[in-house]
């Protein structure tokens, strides 16, 4: 019983992660009033920049190193994903234009992308079959070598590639600037009342622009987990399915603090593949079980609604470009 | 004490084809109080704007301390000691008064709330302020953002101070406070200009008064040399009797019977706390209080748009001699009872007019039930809207023009117009002159006046109090939701209303304790 529960808490984190990216990233970006629906897209980019990064290295050499094999995709995957957060971040911030309508295109368009160079990636170099980097995959996959000698614990808790860690390390990173530093709190002035912090001399355009682009990169990350350690360096189209739209759903069930996101991604995680475990499901009851993420998103919704406390409602500018001189 | 602190030179702006301000010329001493007079729309935020770097002068120069200056951006205001202190705040309401007064400042060593927070408090103790820098906007009070707001611009050094209409929103107690931090302020030298079109206060504040007219500076004067009628005639351009008309009621009788009513909000918050009162026929009732002191739900009440938890609310009908309980009735209902009902809400584009429709379509909102027909008739509406647009001398490019493209003091009128023109028995109006200049809003305050003189019972929520006294046969003043007192306007002093808004019994005390 026991280490079928420890199986599923293993499980959990696993499928919690990508989801941990995305939020913390959409946290970041809506922080400063961008709600960058374009997460689920930057997510897709930023998994197909890490393997056309890895792909492209691995059969440029014979014998591919290990330390390389990491840092190829890992850039890749980010100069992916900035680039996708800078089209909407030029869009949004400098031509102002609609925030949804701009997030939901480049959604639209980063699934494309993905599915795009997935399937044609192997054409351009005259091979066939289905992208599979096994060096690159291994590399992300290596855990702490002591970490089966530890136990339950160990393979619970320590049997993870290091994006498992980096995607904790980055939330509670997050949580920190935005509630203890200066920075932090500029960049919630601009998200809250952007006329405010520009009165109080703050650069709201690069703060935006800052917090949208490292924000995307950071989702990137989860796209770039999912490719290289959730599937071990192999691409397949539409794979990575809905989890960008749940990586949203949780920052709202973490009323916008990274901190709140990892534990709610483990959550998530959780429940998205709880029906696995629960023995002799019908497939009708599994498909209630899948929709629980999303029926827990709107209890969570009603809850804060009920509450009212302002410090948990969103930033107060979110979805709205900022003009100094409207009048 | 008389060093020049800013000099603006033929100062220019324009948006677009208006031109908001046209060759300014101004100079601001150290260790004075200007005040900048003008109407609505007549150049006095944008001129400040410009000093403020919210907006960049298209010709002119401005100079500080003698030199000239390029104020690109607010930060560059920081840095020459410029501190605005804006009718709208500019503060982040989750935030606390330390965290929006520390905001976007690059201090040397580690960000530290502590050391702001005691910092706030030397401040505080210098000037007189009274606040608690932990506490958070939301939860505070107008008078103590004004303060956060002033904190905020002294803790950045500003020896040159601008205040946008900083007593719209207090209470006389909460002026005179202000009044007395400002002349300390001024004595520790400090050059202060506070934008302001009540000239009571111009002239018991001020050691010099500028006024602007349609973004011209009409000329600046010594406040001991001027008097009001003065003032007026350079702001206006020409003679205005200043003088509202109060005849005596006519055979007042009982319109509207208001008992125990409570109200209770979604959050248990009690918005209307057992308030009673009577309005009579050919009488105005003013209604004063603090903004947010349950005068919307109340009109909003008596309309049928705010549910009640107890009381009830009576309509002696005149024609018929019936009397109604409109108690949690819809508009609807209220109207089929044979109520005449007329209500200027305080949310003129969102409640009362259709901004994107035209004046015809915004006055078929009223009448669009009229008639068999299943096509519309527009023909009447378009003579009731022609009539308005003459009679109340609307500034419009025609009937068909979108509301919301007028002025403010026009939208007020075409509102006003709709709501007379349905010849009510109870006109209800909520803060009918807010944003409106001077010859807008006396002409608003003659038309109730004759909405009363033919009998109407006005009720009349307003928050300049000289006005209620001039204007009101008899004032309710509301607190936290209470009635705290009805006044005779024609015996009432503005202290004694002031105080009654402040108003508040220790039962109220404990619950504002909390959080």
């Amino acid at each position: 019983m026991l280490s079928t529960v420890c199986a599923f808490i293993h499980a959990a984190i696993i499928q919690g992660i990508p989801l941990l990216y995305g939020a913390t990233g959409e946290i970041l970006t809506e922080k400063s009033g961008n709600l960058n629906l374009g997460i689920p897209g930057i997510m897709y980019v930023g998994g197909i920049s890490g393997i056309i990064g890895g792909y492209l290295y691995e059969h440029s050499t014979a014998n591919p190193v290990a330390a390389l094999c990491i840092l190829v995709p890992f850039l890749s995957c980010i100069i992916g994903s900035l680039l996708m957060a800078f089209i909407y971040s030029f869009l949004t911030i400098t031509l102002r234009v609609n925030q949804n309508v701009t997030g939901l295109a480049l959604t639209t368009f980063g699934i494309g992308v993905g599915n795009f160079f997935g399937g044609s990636l192997l054409s351009f170099f005259g091979e066939t079959g289905s992208i599979s980097l096994i060096q690159s995959g291994l590399c992300y996959k290596a855990s702490l070598p002591f970490a089966d000698k530890l136990g339950l614990f160990g393979t619970t808790f320590l049997s993870f590639g290091f994006l498992t860690y980096l995607a904790s390390a980055i939330a509670l990173v997050t949580s920190w600037v935005l509630n203890k530093t200066r920075v932090g709190l500029n960049l919630r002035a601009v998200g809250e009342n952007p006329a405010t912090a520009d009165a109080a001399g703050i650069n709201v355009t690069a703060y935006k622009y800052f917090s949208t682009l490292i924000g995307g990169a950071i989702a990137g990350l989860g796209g770039l987990y999912f490719v290289m350690d959730y599937t071990g360096g192999a691409w397949t189209n539409n794979g990575f399915g809905d989890r960008g739209w749940l990586a949203i759903a949780i920052v709202i069930f973490a009323i916008w603090k990274p901190n709140t996101a990892i534990l709610s991604s483990f959550l998530f995680g959780g429940l998205y593949i709880l029906c696995v475990y629960i023995p002799g499901l019908s497939s009708s009851a599994k498909e209630l079980i899948n929709m629980l993420p999303y029926v827990v998103t709107i209890v969570v919704l009603i809850i804060i609604s009920m509450r009212k406390r302002r410090e948990n409602q969103p930033p107060a500018h979110l979805g709205l470009s900022y003009f100094r001189e409207e009048r | 004490m008389e060093s020049v602190a800013i000099e603006l030179k033929n100062i220019t702006k324009r948006f677009g084809t208006i031109v908001a301000n046209s060759n300014v010329n101004l100079t601001v001493n150290h260790g004075e109080i200007l005040s900048l007079l003008g109407e609505n729309g007549s150049g006095k935020t944008t001129l400040m704007n410009m000093i403020a770097g919210i907006y960049y002068p298209d010709e002119g120069q401005i100079f500080i301390d003698g030199s000239e200056v390029v104020i690109r951006s607010p930060k560059d205001a920081f840095n020459y000691k410029i501190g605005m202190i804006h009718q709208h705040f500019k503060l982040v309401d989750v935030f606390t008064a330390a965290q929006n007064i520390v905001l976007g400042l690059k201090e040397d060593g580690k960000f530290n709330i502590k050391n702001a927070n005691k910092k706030v408090e030397e401040i505080s103790t210098k000037y007189g302020f009274d606040i608690d820098p932990n506490k958070k906007i939301y939860e505070m009070s107008v008078s103590e953002k004004q303060t956060v707001e002033i904190i905020k611009v002294l803790y950045r050094g500003a020896d040159i101070l601008i205040l946008d209409e900083p007593t719209a929103v207090l209470t006389p107690q909460e002026t005179q406070k202000l009044f007395a931090v400002l002349r300390r302020m001024r004595d520790d030298g400090k050059a202060i200009i506070i934008i302001t079109h009540k000239l009571h206060e111009v002239l018991s504040l001020s050691d010099r008064v500028a006024v602007l007219r349609k973004g011209e500076h009409i000329g600046t004067v010594i406040t001991a040399e001027t008097n009001e009628s003065d003032l007026t005639e350079m702001m206006v351009g020409k003679k205005i009797n200043l003088n509202i008309d109060r005849s005596e009621p006519v055979n007042p009788q009982d319109r509207l019977v208001v008992r125990d009513v409570d109200c209770i909000s979604r959050d248990g918050v009690k918005l209307l706390d057992n308030v009673s009162f009577t309005a009579r026929s050919g009488e105005i009732l003013g209604i004063a209080g603090i903004a947010g002191s349950g005068q919307r739900e109340l009109l909003e009440a008596i309309a049928g748009l705010q549910h009640l938890n107890s009381g009830e609310i009576i309509y002696n009908n005149p024609k018929s001699g019936n009397s109604e309980n409109l108690r949690d009735k819809t508009p609807m209902q209220i109207r089929d009872l044979g109520v005449r009902l007329s209500f200027v809400p305080e949310d003129r584009l969102g409640m009362g007019l259709v901004g994107n429709m035209d004046i015809v379509d915004n006055m078929m909102l009223r009448s669009y039930r009229k008639g068999n027909s299943m096509f519309l008739q527009r023909k009447e509406p378009k003579n009731l809207a022609d009539d308005i647009i003459k009679q109340l001398e609307v500034v419009t490019p025609s009937a068909n023009t979108p509301v919301r493209r007028l002025s403010g003091g026009n939208v007020q009128k075409v509102l006003v117009g709709r709501e007379i023109s349905a010849s009510p028995t109870v006109l209800m109006a909520a803060y009918p002159v807010r944003g409106l200049d001077i010859n807008s809003s006396y002409m608003i305050y003659n038309l109730l006046n004759q909405q009363k003189e033919k009998g109407v019972s006005v009720i009349f929520v307003g928050e300049d109090l000289d006005v209620l006294i001039e204007l009101c046969d008899r004032i309710m003043v509301i607190g936290s939701g209470r009635v705290t007192g009805i006044v005779d306007g024609r015996t009432a002093t503005k202290e004694e209303i002031g105080l009654l808004m402040t108003k508040t019994d220790s039962t109220d005390m404990h619950g504002g304790d909390q959080q």
